[in-house]
C-alpha cells in the first residue's frame, strides 16, 4: 500500500519531542515484564468493574475494552491549539441550540436550511421558546477528532447529548499511574483527575433559579443493563451524588423529588444518561418506564434542570455537522480553528452521484448512525460489500453522508512482537456551564487490527491513556 | 358568542390505586377568536402545579395525587367569549416554527390510500393557492371518511382509518394532516370543544380539527368532519403533532391500571 500516515512518535526527522522520554521505556522493557504488566492492567480494570457491553453483538456482556499501555502524547503547544478549537466549537454548538429554539436567526439569515433543523427528528417542539438556565443546552460536549499531520486535525463528529467514555479517560490514567509510577516522574503529565470536580461545578452552575441552596444533583441512568452503566455509577461516586433510575424520582406539584429513607428530597439538576424519547411518558413516548412522568412540565416551568437539555441532539446530527464551521463564524465572529472533514450529503442529487461513482475511495455513514455500525470503508471493502452497500444507498440516499478516507495518524501500540503503529482518534470532553472548561486529555481510541481505521470499541478498538506534557 | 363549558372526566378504579399524575392542556389561550371570561380546572385532592405556556402557546399544568384513591375527577368549568375569524388563528402567541409541523408520527403516516386521496384531491390544482389546496384536501377527507362512531378507536392511525373507510373527528384530522404534509403544507392536530347543539349534528362536544399553515395567512383551521372552518362555535384548547401529542389530558395511573372512564361535556350558548 502506497499510503503514508503521520506517526505521532516518529516522523521523518526522527523521534518527536513529546515522546522523547518514552523511547527508553519501551525499548528496555523485557517481554516477560510486559506480559506481566498487561495482565496486571487487565486485573485492575476487572477489579474496578470497568467493562463494556456491545449492543446487538451478544457474547460476554462483561467484556473488557482492550487497554493498550503505550500512551498517546501531546505537547503543550499542540494541546493549546486543540483546546481553543474544542472550546470554540462547544460554544458555537450551544449558541446554535439556543438560537434554533428561540428566533432562529441563523436560519433567517439563510446560513442553514430551515428544513434541516425544523424537520429534524431531534428538534423538540416541546421545548421551542424555552431557555434553559444560562442558555446552555449541551453541558458535556464530546468532540471526535482525528489527526492527519503535525498540525492537521479534523472533527469527525460532535456529541451534544450524552457522550460516553470519560470514565475510560480517568481509569486509563489511574491504571497507568499505578503500574508505571516512574513514568510520571520522568514526564510532567498534566493531571485529568479534577474532571469530576469540574463536572459537578458545571452542573451546579446551571441549577434552576428556583433553587436557593446548594443544588441537589443526581445522575439518571436507564439501569444496569445499559452498556454505560459502569460509567454512570463511577461518575456518581466521584462527584458524591446519587445515581438514580426513573422509578427513584417522582413529580409532585412544581418539583421533582427523589425517594430517600429520610423521605422525599427535592432534585435540582439531573444529569441524564437516557434519551429524550424516554424522559417523560407524559410528553414523549408514552410506553417509557425509564423516565419520570411529568418531568418535562417541571423542567419547562423552571423547577429542575435537565443536562443535556432535551432537544440538544439537533446540533450533533450528521446532516447539521457540515454547518458547524458556519456556526462558529455566525455566532462568534471567529474563524474556525478546527476543520470539518469534507462531507458529501447523499440527499443532494449531484453529491450522491459523486459518492456513487467513488464508493471505493470513500467512507459512507448513516446520518443517524453511531458506533461504527452500518458504515462502509470503501478502500477496505471488497467488491461484493461495495455492491451490497450501493444498493442500500440507492434505496434511501438521504440516510447517508460520505467523507474521504482520512490518513489517520498512528501511535506506537503494543502488539504480539514488540510495538507497531496503529491508527488512533481522540474524544475530549468539554464542559459548558458558567464557564467553558476542558481537562488536558481525553479518550484515545486505537484500531488494534493492523491497517484498520475503525476505532470503535464495538469493532475491535481499544483505548490508551492520553497525555498532555506540561510546559517545562 | 358567550359559551359556558362544563367538562367532567371521571376515572373509576376497580381497586384503589397509589395515585395519579397528569399533564393538563385544558385552558384556552387567548387569540382573536376567543377570550376567557372565567375558567377553572379542578382535580379534587390533587396538587396543582403552576400553569405555564409552552412554545406552541398552550397553557400546561401538572396535577398530581399521591394518595390511595379509587376514583378521580377532572372538572373544567368556564365561560368564554368567541368570535368568527373565518378559521384563521389570529393573535395567538407561539414560538414553534411552522416547518416543525411537517413531520409525521405513526398516527399521521400516509399509506397508499391516503397518497391517492391527496393526489386526486389536488389533480389539476398545481397552480392553485395553498389555501385552495387545503380546502380541497379537507373536502376530500370529508368525502372519503363518513362519520361513524365506533368504527375506530383511540389508537387508530390515519392509515387504519382509511382502510376502515369511516371514522370520527380524530381520524378525519389525522388523515387531513397526512394529506397536507404530502402537499408540503405544515399541519397540526388541534383539540378543543364544539358547541354543536344548534346545528343539530350528532358530534360530541369534545372535538378535534386540523390547522394547516398557509403563507401570508398563518395557521388556518379545517374541520374535515363538518367540512367547515372553525367559527364562533369552536373553542381551541391546544395543538400537537397528533391526537396523543395534543391531548387535553395525558396521564398515568401509579400502581394500577384498570379503570373506567366517563366523560361528559356540556356546552351552552349564553342568552344575551
Amino acid at each position: 500500500m502506497a499510503e503514508s500516515f503521520f506517526n505521532e512518535m516518529y516522523d521523518p526527522n526522527g523521534l518527536r519531542a513529546p515522546y522523547r522520554r518514552l523511547e527508553g521505556w519501551y525499548q528496555d522493557m523485557p517481554n516477560e515484564f510486559r506480559a506481566l504488566k498487561q495482565a496486571e492492567a487487565e486485573d485492575l480494570f476487572r477489579r474496578y468493574g470497568i467493562t463494556f457491553a456491545v449492543y446487538g453483538e451478544g457474547g460476554d456482556p462483561d467484556r473488557l475494552i482492550p487497554f493498550d499501555m503505550f500512551p498517546r502524547v501531546f505537547a503543550a503547544d499542540e494541546w493549546r491549539r486543540l483546546e481553543r478549537g474544542i472550546k470554540q466549537r462547544a460554544r458555537a454548538l450551544n449558541a446554535f441550540l439556543s438560537d434554533v429554539y428561540d428566533r432562529g436567526e441563523i436560519i433567517r439569515a439563510g446560513r442553514i436550511p430551515a428544513d434541516l433543523v425544523y424537520r429534524n427528528e431531534a428538534f423538540e417542539i416541546a421545548v421551542a421558546g424555552f431557555r434553559p438556565p444560562l442558555g446552555v443546552f449541551s453541558h458535556i460536549v464530546g468532540i471526535d477528532l482525528v489527526r492527519t499531520g503535525p498540525d492537521q486535525f479534523y472533527v469527525l463528529e460532535d456529541n451534544c447529548r450524552t457522550p460516553s467514555g470519560v470514565s475510560y479517560m480517568l481509569e486509563n490514567r489511574e491504571v497507568m499511574m499505578r503500574m508505571f509510577p516512574h513514568l510520571f516522574q520522568a514526564n510532567r503529565v498534566a493531571p485529568v483527575d479534577n474532571y469530576a470536580r469540574l463536572l459537578k461545578r458545571t452542573l451546579a452552575s446551571v441549577a434552576p433559579a428556583k433553587c436557593d441552596r446548594d443544588p441537589n444533583i443526581v445522575i439518571l441512568t436507564p439501569g444496569h443493563f445499559n452498556s454505560a452503566y459502569y460509567e454512570h455509577s463511577f461518575l456518581a461516586d466521584l462527584m458524591g451524588v446519587e445515581l438514580v433510575e426513573g422509578q427513584d424520582l417522582f413529580v409532585d406539584g412544581d418539583f421533582c423529588w427523589m425517594r430517600t429513607t429520610q423521605g422525599p428530597r427535592k432534585v435540582d439538576v439531573i444529569y441524564r444518561r437516557i434519551d429524550d424519547a424516554f424522559l417523560d411518558p407524559l410528553c414523549f413516548r408514552p410506553d417509557s418506564s425509564l423516565g419520570v412522568p411529568g418531568l418535562m412540565n417541571v423542567y419547562r416551568s423552571g423547577g429542575v434542570t435537565i443536562c443535556s437539555a432535551p432537544g440538544a441532539g439537533v446540533a450533533d446530527d450528521k446532516a447539521i455537522y457540515t454547518y458547524v464551521p458556519e456556526m462558529v463564524r455566525f455566532y462568534l465572529g471567529e474563524a474556525p480553528i478546527l476543520e470539518n472533514v469534507p462531507t458529501w450529503q447523499c440527499a443532494r442529487a449531484d453529491e450522491l452521484k459523486y459518492v456513487q461513482e467513488h464508493l471505493s475511495e470513500l467512507v459512507v455513514k448513516e446520518v443517524h448512525g453511531s458506533g461504527g455500525y452500518g458504515m462502509l470503508v470503501g478502500p477496505r471493502a471488497d467488491k461484493a460489500t461495495i455492491e451490497a452497500f450501493a444498493a442500500k444507498l440507492a434505496e434511501n440516499p438521504s440516510n447517508y453522508i460520505a467523507q474521504p478516507t482520512l490518513a489517520l495518524s498512528t501511535c506506537p501500540t503494543f502488539v504480539e512482537d514488540g510495538i507497531a503503529p496503529r491508527h488512533v482518534d481522540l474524544r475530549p470532553y468539554c464542559l459548558v456551564g458558567r464557564d467553558v472548561e476542558l481537562v488536558p486529555g481525553g479518550l484515545t481510541r486505537v484500531a488494534l487490527t493492523e491497517g484498520s481505521l475503525v476505532v470503535n470499541s464495538s469493532q475491535g478498538g481499544g483505548v490508551k491513556d492520553t497525555w498532555v506534557i506540561a510546559e517545562e | 358568542m358567550i359559551l359556558n363549558v362544563l367538562h367532567k372526566t371521571r376515572y373509576e378504579f376497580a381497586t384503589p390505586v397509589g395515585g395519579i399524575i397528569q399533564s393538563l392542556r385544558l385552558i384556552p389561550a387567548r387569540c382573536e377568536g376567543q377570550t376567557v371570561i372565567d375558567w377553572r380546572v379542578e382535580v379534587a385532592g390533587a396538587v396543582m402545579g403552576e400553569v405555564f405556556r409552552d412554545g406552541a402557546g398552550d397553557y400546561i399544568q401538572t396535577a398530581s395525587l399521591r394518595t390511595r384513591t379509587s376514583n378521580i375527577e377532572v372538572i373544567v368549568n368556564g365561560t368564554i367569549e368567541t368570535r368568527d375569524c373565518a378559521g384563521v388563528l389570529r393573535g395567538h402567541r407561539e414560538r414553534v416554527p411552522p416547518r416543525a409541523y411537517m413531520r409525521n408520527t405513526p398516527r399521521t403516516a400516509p399509506n397508499r390510500a391516503i397518497r391517492e386521496l391527496a393526489e386526486q384531491a389536488l389533480a389539476g390544482m398545481e397552480a392553485a393557492s395553498a389555501l385552495e389546496q387545503a380546502h380541497a384536501l379537507a373536502s376530500a377527507v370529508h368525502g372519503a371518511l363518513p362519520y361513524l362512531p365506533g368504527a375506530t378507536h383511540a389508537h387508530t392511525t390515519a392509515a387504519e382509518a382509511m382502510n376502515e373507510g369511516a371514522g370520527v373527528c380524530q381520524d378525519h384530522t389525522h388523515v387531513l394532516i397526512a394529506c397536507a404534509h404530502l402537499a408540503d403544507l405544515p399541519a397540526r392536530y388541534v383539540s378543543g370543544y364544539l358547541n354543536a347543539s344548534e346545528d343539530g349534528t350528532p358530534h360530541e362536544a369534545s372535538h378535534a380539527w386540523a390547522e394547516i399553515f398557509v403563507d401570508g395567512l398563518g395557521w388556518v383551521g379545517f374541520d374535515a368532519s363538518n367540512e367547515s372552518c372553525p367559527n364562533e362555535h369552536y373553542i381551541r384548547l391546544g395543538s400537537g403533532l397528533d391526537a396523543q401529542d395534543a391531548a387535553p389530558i395525558r396521564g398515568l395511573v401509579l400502581g394500577g391500571t384498570e379503570e373506567s372512564l366517563d366523560v361528559t361535556v356540556v356546552i351552552e350558548a349564553q342568552q344575551q
